[in-house]
């Protein structure tokens, strides 16, 4: 069993592995993931739009899972592999992750506010697909926990479709 | 003010070890997408959460002697995926499916949506179309309630999140003449409740055409989660046809009783019920005259 340090209860410690970095810290048993990421560890990607589970843009990855760190409790972070935008890129300062690009070169980012988690719901969407081929519908549904108020999706779906597409044909290639 | 103590035991016997410790200090916690809205807007009075999400006994979804088991802790992702409820719990992989968001599925769980009781409830109005029993464990005591009868009010369950474990569920596993289908009607596709929504079983007589059985669930079309008994009574036994359908339709309509909300207006929610009953019935057995507009 995990959770407090001591049976009185208070701070507890939690280990995991963030943007492929080992991490141990204690935390405040209230604390939210989301709180974790932003206040603690400085990583401002992950923003707070809502705070209820309703906009996505707080979205990370969680074992291959996206989730909304706003409603997350920080506690269960612990044993986790946990992805942000700032790990998109695999670690390569200044470099973008090949969906970055495509989201810049498809005008799918005005704002900003929404895209890291929409780029994390895409990633997540896409890993869970890799290797079927996908349709615009699919990406829609993957996509639905994520609101925009700038772009009306048009664009960010094509990124992604595009995306998707290029992959498809990468595999072909290969085999 | 939140709570000092975050356990995650990885074990049902030590849940209820916690539970039994703590005395009523203690909540359990599954996905927390019901609870951590809630004590956002509303401090829950809590010393300590024992979170579940972490007992693998509890996220099991198994056939077993005829039966199907679906573990409390199982989120509706883990239904959407599964090939067995696919396969013998369309109803409830269908309600899944429609919950929330990828991101709230991939969280939410089964149970909490049960014990969270809210009348449309959209796994819970399966469940109960399902006549699905809750196991409960509580320290020192194991029970197993039929589904329909845990919900005492809107958001009100008789399962205290105190005291009281949610293991599974579990129904019947379907033979070759039932049928369940789920309809919902919502402002869009994503994250956005109910405006009505519907869970379906039936059971069809030997030749094939007179409906034998049939259990309709509704929601939010009273306080808790509704069996509509009158329109089921009344189509047991019948063999059926457009007419048959329409006056379901108008029977179910004139049942329930819903409330004015900011979603739609009562009178609105009646006329949606009977479409999506005459529209479930339809699907669940693959009439001809379907209407093809809708996905
Ligand atoms: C943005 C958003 C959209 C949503 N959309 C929908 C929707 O479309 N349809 C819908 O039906 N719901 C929806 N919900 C509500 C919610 O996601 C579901 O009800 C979900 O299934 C709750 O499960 P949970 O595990 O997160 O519950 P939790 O928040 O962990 O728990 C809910 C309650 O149940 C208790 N509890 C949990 N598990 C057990 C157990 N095993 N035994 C005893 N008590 C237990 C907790 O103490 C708490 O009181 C939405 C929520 C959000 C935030
Ligand atoms: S901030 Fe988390 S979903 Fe809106
Ligand atoms: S780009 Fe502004 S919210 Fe999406």
């Amino acid at each position: 069993m995990s959770g407090n340090n001591n049976e009185q209860g208070g701070r507890l410690t939690i280990n995991f592995r963030l943007n492929e970095k080992e991490y141990s810290l204690e935390i405040d048993p209230g604390e939210r993931l989301l709180d974790l990421i932003r206040n603690r560890l400085g990583l401002i990607g992950a923003k707070e739009g809502c705070g209820m589970g309703e906009c996505g843009a707080c979205t990370v990855i969680m074992n291959g899972q996206a989730v909304n760190s706003c409603i997350i409790p920080a506690a269960r972070a612990d044993g986790a592999e946990i992805l942000t935008v700032e790990g998109l890129s695999g670690g390569m300062e200044n470099d973008l992750h090949p969906l970055q690009k495509i989201f810049l070169e498809k005008g799918a980012v005005q704002c900003g506010y929404c895209t890291p988690g929409m780029l994390l719901s895409a990633k997540a969407f896409l890993d869970k697909n890799r290797g079927r081929e996908i349709r615009r519908e699919q990406i829609k549904e993957g996509i639905s926990g994520n609101l925009c108020r700038c772009t009306g999706y048009q664009k960010i779906i094509e990124a992604i479709y595009c995306y998707a597409r290029e992959a498809e044909r990468a595999e072909e290639r290969k085999g | 003010m939140t709570w000092e103590n975050y356990f995650m035991p990885s074990t049902t016997g030590e849940v209820l070890a916690l539970l039994e410790q703590h005395q009523g200090q203690a909540r359990l916690v599954a996905g927390g997408t019901d609870l951590m809205v809630q004590h956002r807007w509303d401090p829950l009075e809590v010393k300590s959460l024992i979170d579940i999400g972490r007992v693998p006994a509890l996220k099991e979804i198994r056939e077993d002697h005829g039966r199907i088991y679906v573990g409390a802790a199982v989120t509706h992702s883990q239904l959407v995926d599964s090939a067995l409820i696919q396969g013998k719990g369309r109803v409830l992989a269908e309600a899944a499916r429609s919950v929330g968001s990828p991101q709230v599925r991939n969280v939410g769980t089964v149970g909490g949506n049960v014990v969270n009781a809210q009348p449309a409830a959209d796994t819970a109005i399966a469940l109960v179309a399902l006549d699905a029993l809750v196991h409960v464990s509580s320290p020192g005591k194991e029970r197993e309630i039929p589904v329909a009868e845990i919900f005492l009010g809107p958001g009100k369950s008789s399962i205290d999140p105190a005291k009281d474990l949610v293991t599974a569920f579990s129904f019947s596993a379907p033979d070759s003449r039932e049928r369940t289908y789920f309809v919902r009607f919502a402002r869009r596709e994503a994250l956005a409740l109910p405006l009505v929504n519907l869970g379906l079983w039936l059971q069809l007589e030997e030749d094939g055409h007179a409906l034998k059985d049939i259990r309709i669930a509704v929601g939010p079309m009273a306080v808790v989660p509704y069996r509509a008994r009158k329109t089921e009574a009344s189509l047991k036994g019948a063999v059926l046809n457009e007419e048959i359908l329409k006056k379901a339709g108008h029977s179910i309509s004139e049942e329930v009783t819903p409330r004015d909300s900011f979603r739609g207006s009562a009178a609105f929610k009646k006329r949606l019920i009977g479409v999506a009953l005459k529209r479930g019935i339809e699907r669940a057995l693959d009439l001809k005259g379907v209407d093809r507009h809708e996905r």
